[in-house]
């Protein structure tokens, strides 16, 4: 996985849809008699619940030499459990109408699981077993495998993934972070079963583990629940990695690929979600990178200049490092233009800073799309957990706008003036762009 | 085929997802024509607007390929009350979001707000129904925007490269055969003056239906749809869509693309196939049943165990889909990757060897009872997402079937035997019927997949 979202498939024909005016749910923190700690929302509206499980490390956590063990793994946790098989396994999920889905990235393994009330107790005996009792059949290891691999070479011919793991290896060092987590062919090819268990052991244990659940569940049902399932996990794993420090230099690295477009990957050093001024630096984001038609890169960019199909940024917040990470494709002969006013806009804004009309619909928009996320059993379970991870209380949904309405113009001045940075200013092309080289 | 054919891979068992209780869902006509659906839920003070116009790519002018989804670009580009951009700027400052999308068949704009700014988005999507006003500058830019979208979605990937020579292939006289987005030397002489006059043309109350979700009442939709929409004259140039069809597929037809960027070769077929048809849904409800036994799960599926397991699989994926949410023909597609070292030959061989066995075998009680007990929970599941009810209702309607089809269509799918399946299979199934296509790289270069990815989608970084 690389740490870049695909911004530009967030444009266009996404029917992802964001919305209300203050977050009304009712969060409740529950513990389990074993221990566990969870948030749970209870709406017994509609027969089933969500539940949502990650754990702290994710594919940072492989091992020296082994780089895809944790993605392989989490592949793999859903081929075989058990007494059952892949095919069994499946078969027994489908009859159930249960829905399990096991995910990686730089910093979490995921659990999403969503089952019915009528048959709660056969979907959780099932998925415990997943948990607990993975097989990793050789068969299942190899099948697997060859659909990794694939996906890897894939990915080594896709421009945007390359401009992803170009921006990563450029910035991030000697750290995880800076190759891509789902390994290269040579490395998950010489995955043995034993890295494979060693993944499973380290990265799915206790101690790092964060739940919720939302939907036709109550405290009572969700406690005893969330001991069965995960009480026999390992109670320690494997040992966090330490921070990145990545390091941005104004400069651009083109890499020619055979494509009409060029990819855009650009990003300069960003700001923590517990830092006072984060609110600032998101609201300034917003009002720069956006998504919304009226922010500054897509009103420049595609809506002045017809640039672009879509170009957006955001700040990167992840457990190791925080980024502000920018992408778009252009035309091959489009792209020096496109990088020359982007950069004019992270000059302007740097020292400008905004309009107060800019912020004040910067602030609507924040805070009228915060409330329209908590829309089903699935998205609230996981920005419960979400929350969790990034070291919120319970009452968060209660008072996030009102730390977005508290930042003030000159917040957002001082913050601007800091934060963006365009002598680092940092950005790979992939293409073959018209009068843009390497600075190197 | 993974990328390329997401409308109908990436529902998948959403196929089945299951209208809302029917008392939750309610229906009516303005006197102008216009369709109005309420879907509610209560459970957030959020609402979802959306209005399908029954036109869409497929219904434009010869040579003039794109004009639809251009038109719906320039939608945003402002009315006599609003300047270009305002649209959006309004959603946005309101703290919603809107966007739009073009088909063959529909064009369609939503916004998702909170539920008390419902009266603010009808009253902006009521006025450009009629009022649309297009400054000749921001046509001559919106175009370089379209362009650089075919050039991202389309140009940038073999698969989508592939999709569109397959499709030209399989259609020979229904406009179904043109991309979407349009032919580049199409899209680049498209002019101001095409927009308006499509617009002109089928934008009108009695060529749309207005679907509201949410946190909302039927009386409150009556009122203000009556309000807003009401006043709007219905267009006098609306003729059912009496479009080329499609004669019979006498003769196979086979594509190959070679194109340097692809990594994993494959194999992709798509049979020409019926449709959903008002009151006639039976044909198309075997064929999704057919799709998710054949090809819907990459573990347990017919493809997944003839081709993927045993000690000499065949291919890294298998699968299959369906696409009958269509006005007229649909298609039915197989798609398999092989593993490295097996040729596509060889992969297409072990494929059509499968699809034999299987006509001959019939269905497996077990997968069937399987596939029906997720058609069961997903009538539980789908009440989770108004703003996704909205779409299966909106585009139900804009395809031609009646609120009745809509709501029948579970029972329909429950109602499929393992001989209405084998049947359909039977019917469908035939190369002469077909478009293969293969999608390899150059001789000699390097070989690997255009997958899609294989793995569950990646946790996104925290974000606040």
């Amino acid at each position: 996985m690389t740490l870049l979202r695909n911004l530009v498939a967030a444009f266009g024909l996404s029917l992802a849809f964001a919305l209300p005016a203050q977050a009304e749910i009712d969060i409740k923190a529950v513990t389990s008699p074993g221990g566990i700690n969870a948030w749970l929302v209870e709406d017994h509206s509609i027969p089933f619940a969500a539940l949502e499980i990650r754990f702290k490390g994710g594919t940072s956590l492989d091992a020296d030499g082994k780089r895809g063990a944790v993605n392989l793994m989490t592949a793999l946790i859903e081929e075989g459990a058990g007494d059952l098989d892949a095919q069994g396994f499946a078969a027994a999920r489908d009859s159930l109408a249960a829905s399990f889905r096991f995910g990686s990235d730089a910093d979490t393994v995921s659990v999403s699981a969503r089952f019915l009330t009528e048959n709660r107790d056969q979907a959780l005996e099932l998925l415990r077993s997943a948990l607990i009792r993975p097989r990793f059949d050789a068969d299942a290891i190899e099948r697997v495998r060859g659909q990794v691999l694939a996906n890897i070479r894939s990915n080594d011919k896709d421009p945007g993934s390359i401009a992803s793991n170009l921006f990563d290896a450029r910035t991030y060092g000697d750290h995880p972070y800076a190759t891509d987590g789902d390994g290269t062919a040579e490395s998950v090819g010489g995955l043995s079963r034993d890295d494979i268990l060693a993944a499973w052991k380290g990265a799915m244990a206790r101690d790092r583990i964060y739940v919720a659940a939302a939907g036709d569940i109550s405290a009572e049902e969700l406690g005893p629940m969330l001991d069965r399932l995960l009480g026999d996990l390992p109670a320690i794993g494997a040992v966090q990695p330490g921070d990145a420090s990545p390091v941005f230099k104004a400069g651009i690295t083109v890499k020619d690929f055979p494509s009409p477009q060029s990819v855009i990957v650009f990003g300069q050093p960003g700001i923590g979600l517990k830092d006072p001024d984060y609110f600032a630096a998101a609201l300034l984001n917003e009002i720069l990178g956006g998504r919304r038609f009226s922010a500054r890169l897509m009103t420049e960019v595609r809506e002045k200049r017809g640039l672009t199909y879509g170009i957006g940024s955001y700040l990167g917040n992840f457990d190791h490092a925080q980024v502000l990470i920018g992408q778009f494709a252009a035309s091959n002969d489009k792209v020096a233009e496109a990088i020359s006013v982007v950069k004019d806009e992270w000059a302007k804004i740097a020292k400008d800073g905004v309009t107060a009309e800019e912020l004040d619909k910067a602030k609507t928009f924040m805070t009228g799309a915060y409330p329209l996320r908590f829309d089903g059993n699935g998205p609230i379970a996981s920005i419960l957990v979400g929350m969790q991870m990034m070291g919120f209380a319970p009452d968060y949904p209660r008072t996030r706008n009102d730390r977005v309405n508290a930042v003030t113009m000159e917040d957002v001045r001082r913050v601007a003036a800091s934060l963006i940075r365009p002598d680092a200013l940092y950005f790979t092309v992939v293409g073959q762009p018209t009068g843009v080289t390497s600075t190197e | 085929m993974p990328h390329r054919t997401g409308r109908a891979l990436a529902f998948g068992l959403a196929l089945f997802a299951l209208p809302a209780q029917a008392g939750d869902v309610s229906h009516f006509d303005l006197p102008n024509g216009l369709e109005v659906v309420v879907v509610e839920d209560h459970r957030a003070p959020v609402v979802t607007q959306m209005v399908w116009y029954r036109i869409g790519s497929a219904d434009e002018a010869a040579g003039h390929s794109g004009i639809a989804h251009f038109l719906e670009h320039l939608m945003f580009k402002g009315t006599e009350k609003l300047a270009p951009g305002e649209f959006s700027a309004t959603v946005e400052a309101q703290g919603g979001t809107d966007n739009a999308f073009t088909s063959w068949d529909y064009t369609a704009y939503f916004q998702r707000v909170a539920a008390d700014r419902l009266p603010l988005m009808m009253e902006m999507e009521a006025d450009r129904m009629r009022n649309l006003r297009l400054p000749e500058a921001d046509v001559l830019t919106e175009r370089d925007v379209i362009l650089e979208e075919r050039a991202q979605r389309t140009d940038s990937s073999p698969d989508a490269l592939l999709g569109e020579q397959m499709r030209a292939a399989q259609f020979k006289n229904s406009r179904y055969g043109i991309p979407i987005i349009g032919w580049r030397h199409e899209m680049e002489q498209l002019s101001r003056q095409d927009a308006l006059d499509f617009y002109g043309a089928y934008y009108a109350p009695n060529n749309a239906i207005l679907v509201v979700a949410g946190d909302v009442t039927p009386d409150r939709v009556k009122e203000l749809a009556g309000e807003y929409y009401g006043p709007l004259a219905p267009s006098d140039k609306i003729a059912p869509r009496r479009r080329p069809q499609e004669p019979p597929q006498l003769a196979e037809r086979r594509l190959s693309l070679t194109d340097e960027r692809v990594s994993e070769p494959y194999v992709y077929r798509s049979y020409l196939a019926p449709g959903r048809r008002p009151g006639d849904q039976k044909d198309a409800a075997s064929l999704a049943v057919l799709a998710e036994l054949l090809g819907g799960s990459g573990t347990t599926s017919v493809l997944a165990r003839a081709l993927q397991f045993g000690d000499n699989p065949k291919a890294v994926y298998a699968s299959a889909s369906y696409d009958g949410d269509t006005v007229d023909s649909g298609q039915f597609g197989v798609y398999v990757m092989p593993t490295p070292g097996v040729s596509l030959t060889e992969a297409e061989a072990a494929m059509d060897a499968a699809i034999a066995q299987f006509l001959a075998d019939g269905v497996n009680p077990d997968d069937l009872a399987r596939i029906k007990a997720q058609i069961r929970a997903s009538d539980i599941y789908s009440r989770d997402d108004s703003g996704d009810l909205a779409r299966r209702y909106g585009e139900g309607l804009a395809i031609g079937l009646t609120l009745e089809d809509i709501d029948a269509w579970p029972q329909v799918l429950q109602s499929v035997t393992a001989g209405d399946v084998v049947a359909a299979a039977q019917s469908v199934l035939d190369r002469r019927n077909a478009v293969t296509g293969w999608l390899q790289a150059p001789e000699g270069a390097p070989v690997a997949p255009v997958g899609a990815p294989i793995l569950p989608p990646a946790v996104q970084g925290a974000t606040e």
